[in-house]
């Protein structure tokens, strides 16, 4: 478990002061100029060194991802820009962090700037986070006002302009390439890559897209040094991680933890365990909605950290562990999240645009059990034919949680199918779909 | 430059090349829906995946560059699959209402089908219905057939650069629409039909017509307007169907206006199918023997400094060699070819587009003089369009205001600018002796004035004073808005010593000094000023010519023969014959070989391949076709002041100019809806 002193979070849960006093009193802007002086390549080697991974989702390794931008400013500036859309279904990490240690991010906003020669961060926030929204202008504002960031940011002679930009609500824009057109002033959209945005990103210039937590973790790790973060966790899925437990659990939580702790624990510990008691454990959605749920077999001694989480076929994703006791409709859980990808889908690739509909229709008749077994089989397939074959990662999401159903839980839609069948009088919608099968596409 | 392997062949193509555009250097095919070479990539319809070495995931070859080394698949069972889904899902929520589809038999869809889909659909659910929308009174659209490749948004706004077109909603609900419901304004709306790989937009003249393959598809070229766009028309028995664009990367690219491709259906209108001869104030129906009785008679005894001839925009070179030699036995001086009174004459640099419309490509600075290309050549305009969007091409306009889609100066519109520019105390004179490649543009608004010839050499002095002639660049272009008059100048169809220019011939028929005039296919001159002179018009359309005329000789239109057109830059074209002209009309120079005949001065030609023989010697540029060669230059145009009468544009009517589109009911239509009416519409109105 995590000793407090090994905390990086100390006012995740809002009990002390947000503001620069309060931030400054846990340490916040305490010697940055010293880590500015250091220079770029100090604080890039660092930032490898510590291992630490985006905690955006997908586990890039930060460090690396920093050090693709152009090692020198040409006619193009360069820009970072932080992605605050937090939208994945059960996430609820950064909007803490943005309201309760907003400083840490705004601190982090100018280190990570510099090391990649931005004189300019944009942090585009969630159109529905007001307060969080409100609170980080403020930080932003006591920033400017203390001349920690600004003209000559922090003495350092460097000059840095954060800027807040509000969203307007759509789950793509989270998306780091349609993030950058919505900021653009576009129809949020992903756009092809390559080019990646080190090279052609935001108004056509080199940009980085973090996310808030990774960001925000930078003044620490270069305060305490790589080593230090690199400690704790396991190899290469280093440091702490802030976990958003939620669901059937007693105590529903944001929770600052190290990597690789064991599910079980993580719940036991912080949440006070599954409503009933982890026998009564169906199913947990370990990283956010887009990531494949995980039968209790797997839960009772799987790790939390992207490695142990890909192993048994699923991911840590945003690390938002969604707990479903044996109450839950696990079927209806899945086709309440197909549904979401549905609403979601951006329109662009045909995959994801008709599949995503297509999916949740299927899910909605396999709810009720009026489908076939086939169509199972032809629904796994639809999901293969979506994963892979679009533009943006959207169509992966949309395609994983039905998958991780099938894996684990086929029997329970079998008997649903069976189930609808038995009752069902002659001729009602489960024969018909049966023979639609032949007609033409 | 990048070697890489597709299927195991090697190929070496340019840096920057994508996947899809080098395997078809190998002639290797990759469907695709939303790629296409001339728009913007999207890269959203997944169709165009490839494996390549190394990658986890299938590649969409149309937007992934080429890099040395690069192993690339296109015949595994994963681009099998990955192709069968893409297409799969395209079909779920498309109707499968081909039998009634305009476009079936020419559809992407249905043709990728055939070739890479399934056999059968897995969908069981309802099909998405989508409501359709009004693009205006040529686009029609059924848009639940809609597979959202987005070409129409992409040429729309970039080609066309009028953005009215995107996408709303978002996943399945996405709606490619005008958002605010309104007719589509630009004058390039219909390639979008052309584009669209199904049958979500389709013309709506040509709608429940014809089917595509009962058609008889002839290669020609467009004559409504001086570009001279490829163009090929499809025909059904005697009857044009439809006309569409061919590729033609030095002219039309593969764009065709709207007023070109859309005016068929006035080939059935106002048509002259048979000989008039006026009897008593009134036009009857007469014979050809009659009608060329009714003008021996006139012409018996009568000097040829009394009789003149003017060509209209639509005429055709062989018809004007014929009428000019015809003339010329006649002994009459009195002939013009630039019937809307252009002061053009001298070498051929100084009445052609020199540079080629290809050389707007290189331009980098250019200067429109007198003309809105957007109205008057309105696919030479999307070029010009194409090279600013690149960047680097600064232009700025002395002439009318107008939006030309892209950003330009607007220097105001009066004349004495230009001497300005030509002095060098205008700013925009540095920046175009600055630039490497000037260029300008001078258009017909700007010559056919009085003082036109003073105009055209304060165009020449820029011209020079900036650079812009020398031995390998020549930026000097004369905007024509008519097809004929090029070939006109070049077989020197203006009037001999002593002879009167169109001003000339009209004042001389007020004062009767004229007694004869021989109108071939001019219809926009003041036809109240030819007084009462005997009038013979020869054409194929019963526009304003035709009704003034005593005799009415009927001719073919562009599609009805084959005939020579040279297009604004001097390009030397042809035009087949896709239809036979409807009646007793002929071929025109036939009918002034016959009157040649009947008037005893019998031309010396008896086959189109002597008429074009005879060509060639009245100008070498007739020996042969589609070649551009450098234009002689010298010394032309007047000196002098020009007057302070502001410079407009000739065309206020984008959809009519001619008596081809003037007769066209689709083009009424269009003027109703973009130009508006004359007359406010009344509740009792349709």
């Amino acid at each position: 478990m995590l000793h407090d002193k090994d905390r990086v979070f100390t006012n995740l849960y809002g009990q002390k002061d947000w503001r620069l006093a309060g931030a400054r009193s846990r340490g916040d802007w305490d010697g940055t100029k010293d880590i500015l002086d250091k220079g770029r390549d100090w604080i890039i080697d660092e930032m490898k060194t510590s291992g630490l991974r985006g905690r955006g989702g997908a586990g890039f390794p930060t460090g690396l991802k920093w050090s693709f931008m152009p090692k020198e400013v040409g006619a193009r500036p360069h820009y970072l820009v932080v992605n605050a859309d937090e939208g994945e279904p059960g996430t609820c990490k950064d909007r803490d962090i943005i309201r309760h240690d907003p400083h840490k991010l705004v601190e982090g906003c100018l280190l990570a700037s510099f090391a990649m020669r931005a004189h300019t961060c944009y942090i585009y926030i969630r159109g529905e986070f007001i307060r969080e929204a409100a609170h980080l202008q403020t930080a932003i504002d006591e920033a400017y006002a203390a001349g920690l960031i600004g003209k000559n940011a922090c003495g350092s002679g460097w000059d840095f302009d954060l800027f807040l930009y509000r969203g307007a609500g759509a789950y793509i824009c989270g998306e780091e390439t349609a993030l950058i057109q919505s900021l653009e002033g576009r129809k949020g959209q992903p756009r092809l890559k390559p080019p990646f945005p080190a090279g052609v990103g935001l108004y056509g210039c080199p940009t980085t897209v973090n996310n808030v937590e990774s960001i925000a973790f930078a003044p620490t790790i270069l305060r305490r040094g790589a080593a230090w973060f690199a400690g704790l966790g396991r190899p290469k899925n280093s440091g702490t991680k802030v976990f958003c437990i939620s669901g059937h659990v007693e105590r529903p939580c944001n929770v600052e933890e190290e990597m690789g702790i064991p599910l079980r624990e993580l719940i036991e510990k912080h949440a006070g365990g599954v409503r009933g008691g982890w026998d009564n454990l169906l199913a947990i959605i370990p990283g956010g909605a887009s990531v494949p749920v995980l039968p209790k077999s797997i839960c009772d001694s799987v790790l939390m950290d992207f490695d142990s989480l890909r192993d048994v076929r699923s991911g840590l994703g945003t690390a938002a562990v969604m707990v479903m006791d044996k109450s839950t409709d696990i079927v209806r859980a899945i086709t309440r999240l197909s549904k979401f990808y549905k609403h979601e889908s951006c329109g662009q690739c045909s995959p994801c645009r008709e599949g995503t509909g297509w999916l949740w229709r299927v899910m909605e008749r396999m709810c009720t059990g009026h489908a076939t077994s086939q169509e199972i089989d032809t629904l796994e397939e639809v999901t293969r034919q979506i994963e892979g074959h679009t533009i943006c990662a959207l169509g992966d999401a949309a395609a994983w949680p039905i998958q991780g159903l099938i894996r684990s839980f086929r029997p329970e839609m079998e008997r649903r199918i069976a189930e609808a069948r038995a009752s069902a009088r002659p001729a009602l919608i489960n024969e018909s779909v049966g023979e639609a099968d032949g007609a033409a596409a | 430059m990048p070697k890489l392997t597709i299927d195991g062949r090697e190929v070496e193509v340019e840096a920057g090349t994508s996947i899809l555009q080098a395997a078809e250097v190998l002639g290797i095919e990759i469907p695709r829906f939303c790629y296409h070479e001339r728009l913007a990539i999207a890269g959203n319809c997944r169709m165009c995946m490839v494996e390549v070495a190394n990658s986890p995931k299938p590649v969409a070859s149309c937007a992934m560059p080429v890099s040395d080394g690069m192993v690339v698949r296109t015949n595994t069972p994963v681009v099998a699959k990955a192709r069968r889904g893409a297409l799969e899902f395209l079909l779920i929520n498309h109707p499968l209402d081909c039998p009634i589809c305009d476009q079936g038999g020419e559809c992407d869809l249905q043709d990728e089908t055939m070739a890479y889909g399934q056999d059968r659909g897995r969908f069981a659910e309802n099909k998405r219905a989508v409501k359709d929308k009004d693009f205006g009174p040529l686009v029609k659209t059924t848009m639940t057939r809609c597979i959202h490749c987005t070409r129409c948004i992409r040429f729309i706004t970039d080609v066309a650069g009028v953005p009215e077109l995107g996408a709303t909603g978002r996943g399945e609900n996405m709606e490619v629409g005008t958002y605010v419901q309104k007719a589509l304004s630009s004058e390039l709306s219909g390639n979008i039909i052309d584009l669209c790989p199904v049958g979500a937009l389709t013309s709506k003249p040509y709608a429940f017509t014809a089917r595509s393959w009962e058609l008889k598809k002839t290669e020609s070229v467009d004559v409504l307007d001086a570009v001279g766009a490829a163009i090929r028309i499809d025909t059904r028995g005697n009857q044009v169907m439809r006309i569409l664009p061919r590729t033609n990367d030095d002219v039309n690219e593969e764009w065709l206006s709207d007023k070109s491709r859309f005016s068929y259906d006035a080939l059935l209108r106002q048509r002259l199918d048979r000989p008039y001869v006026r009897r008593d104030g009134k036009l009857v129906e007469a014979s050809w023997a009659e009608a060329f009785a009714a003008i021996v008679k006139r012409l018996k005894g009568v000097s040829g400094q009394s009789i003149a001839a003017i060509a209209g925009d639509l005429a055709d070179a062989e018809a004007m060699v014929a009428l000019k030699d015809l003339f010329e036995t006649l002994g009459s001086p009195h002939i013009d070819g630039r019937q809307d009174g252009a002061k053009l004459v001298g070498p051929r640099g100084s009445y052609i587009f020199n540079s080629g419309i290809a050389g707007i490509d290189a331009a980098d600075a250019l200067l429109l003089i007198g003309t809105n290309p957007r109205k008057e050549a309105a696919v030479l305009n999307a070029r010009i369009r194409k090279r600013w969007l690149r960047g680097g091409l600064t232009v700025a306009a002395v002439g009318p205001k107008a939006d030309l889609t892209y950003r330009h100066e607007d220097l105001g519109d009066d004349p004495a600018i230009l001497a300005a520019i030509a002095d060098g105390s205008h700013p925009f004179s540095a920046t175009l002796a600055a630039a490497k490649r000037p260029m300008l543009i001078i258009g017909q608004g700007a010559l056919a004035r009085p003082d036109g010839a003073i105009l055209l050499g304060l165009a020449r002095k820029i011209a020079e004073a900036t650079g812009m002639v020398s031995p390998e660049w020549n930026g000097f272009n004369v905007l024509h808005g008519a097809a004929s008059r090029v070939a006109a100048l070049d077989l020197g169809l203006v009037p001999g010593p002593s002879g009167h220019d169109v001003e000339g011939i009209l004042a001389a028929a007020e004062s009767g000094e004229i007694g004869f005039v021989y109108l071939l296919g001019a219809d926009e001159i003041d036809m109240a000023r030819l007084g009462k002179a005997f009038v013979v018009y020869q054409g194929h359309h019963g526009d304003a010519g035709a009704h003034r005329a005593d005799v009415i000789l009927p001719g073919a239109a562009y599609t009805e023969k084959n005939a020579t057109y040279v297009n604004t830059e001097g390009r030397v074209q042809r035009t087949r014959l896709a239809v036979f002209p409807p009646g007793e009309a002929k071929e025109d120079w036939k009918i002034l070989r016959a009157l040649s005949e009947a008037l005893g001065q019998k031309l010396p030609y008896d086959n189109i391949g002597e008429v074009r023989a005879r060509m060639a010697v009245a100008n070498p540029v007739f020996g042969g076709t589609d070649v551009l060669e450098p234009a002689p230059w010298g010394p032309f145009g007047a000196e002098g002041t020009p007057s302070s009468e502001p410079l407009v544009s000739p065309i206020d009517n984008f959809y009519m100019t001619d008596a081809i589109s003037r007769a066209s009911k689709t083009m009424a239509v269009c003027t109703a809806t973009f130009v508006g009416c004359a007359h406010e519409r009344t509740g009792t109105h349709g």
